[in-house]
């Protein structure tokens, strides 16, 4: 019977340390997971919002073309007409927050056109390609094409 | 029961601290945590690319519009989205010869020696943002996940930079940040689809190869691309649930 319980104060020392355990482990767990983690799945649900943060640097072709209506209509007919300003242009969002701070500066015009139109045999061959050493004797691009309108 | 001033004044106080949880729950709910900005509702959108091979013109504006838009470091081992060269000799798609000469940023100098009687082409690749993703199955925190608009993003104040996700993921899409040490990837530029524009790289794509798409309109183009393309994922096999479509994809592209 004596020993009997002794035993049992072992035991309950032992539960009481595990509670003591248990309790620290909430608490702490509590403290260190983030409020939000959990909420839609393995993650915090505000690390969302953080990739939303960033600012774009890119505005979109439907904003400069808000502005810029003359060039939309010189390109209108011509094949360069599908693509975005900024494909050449670079980004500006900063630009089109504020227009006369922020101004772009032109593109050179050769190793940009060279950029797509050099030939490659891995480019379509639908696509037109020249081999620029030959193709105008040293003479820039923007000699005979003009950019926004490339047709001669 | 009569109330007395001690009563009056414990029950008041109960009760506004109630209504201040119970504002601030609805405040919670209202606001449609966790986007948080009414105008763009997760639930509503599952977004996918579509990249027509037979368009890519390996120009690279893609890559250097992506690096300038997430700001990825320029050395030539860090992209989140890159351009291949494929030489397919004789037709042999076991051995297609692949180059990406700093993943495409300043354009591929031609390779004559393999391009006789190749047949050539590029292909451009990202991440894929598979619906069940390897990289997210394996990371030990929780710092990857699928949001609920079907992109993989990464939790950056929460990644250990253990690099597992980087091994796991088959299609080589991630990398760790050399100065933050944690990873970083292609995040479909999620700050500019959730604000209604493209991508970075979409937006500059001068002949329209690639193609921001959301699989849960019925309207989006994409749809249309699907159904009239002949459409492959890369490594099928591995079941990924890869969301990037590829029309005229070649055998040898693994």
């Amino acid at each position: 019977m004596r020993d009997g319980f002794k035993d049992r104060e072992h035991l309950l020392r032992m539960a009481a340390l595990f509670v003591v355990g248990l309790a620290a482990f909430v608490v702490l767990r509590g403290v260190l997971v983030p409020a939000d983690f959990g909420e839609l799945g393995h993650y915090r649900s505000s690390a969302i919002d953080d990739n939303r943060a960033l600012a774009p640097g890119f505005a979109g072709r439907a904003l400069c073309e808000g502005c810029h209506d003359d060039v939309v209509e010189a390109r209108a007919a011509s094949a360069h007409a599908r693509i975005a300003c900024e494909a050449c242009h670079g980004a500006l969002a900063a630009h089109a927050e504020s227009p006369d701070e922020v101004l772009p500066e032109l593109p050179a015009a050769a190793p940009l056109c060279v950029s797509c139109h050099e030939a490659d045999v891995a480019r379509p061959s639908w696509f037109p390609q020249v081999e620029s050493s030959e193709h105008a004797a040293g003479a820039a691009c923007d000699e005979c094409h003009a950019p926004h309108r490339p047709e001669v | 029961m009569t109330v007395n001033r001690r009563r009056f004044l414990l029950d008041s106080g109960r009760y506004l601290f109630m209504t201040a949880v119970t504002a601030r729950a609805v405040e919670h709910v209202l606001a449609g945590t966790p986007e948080k900005a009414p105008e763009y509702e997760m639930y509503d959108h599952w977004w996918a690319m579509a990249v027509d091979i037979g368009l890519c013109i390996g120009c690279g504006a893609c890559v250097r519009a992506c690096k300038t838009e997430n700001d990825v470091p320029l050395e030539p081992f860090y992209f989140r989205t890159w351009v291949e060269r494929y030489h397919v000799p004789g037709g042999d798609i076991e051995h297609p010869v692949v180059d990406a000469p700093n993943g495409g940023y300043d354009g591929f100098p031609a390779r004559p020696e393999v391009a006789e009687g190749s047949k050539s082409f590029f292909v451009p690749k990202l991440c894929n943002h598979c619906a069940h993703s390897p990289c997210v199955q394996v990371c030990p925190v929780g710092a990857t996940f699928e949001s609920p608009d079907g992109v993989v993003l990464v939790d950056k104040t929460y990644c250990l930079g253990c690099r597992y996700c980087v091994q796991a993921c088959p299609y080589g899409c991630r990398f760790i940040d050399p100065r933050t040490h944690v990873v970083d990837k292609c995040t479909l530029c999620y700050h500019r689809i959730s604000r209604g524009l493209t991508t970075a790289c979409c937006e500059v794509c001068p002949t329209g190869a690639r193609m921001l798409g959301d699989l849960k309109d019925p309207d989006d183009p994409i749809q249309e691309f699907l159904r009239s393309n002949m459409v492959q994922v890369l490594k099928p096999q591995m079941a990924t649930g890869s969301k990037v479509y590829y029309a005229s994809l070649d055998g040898s592209v693994r």
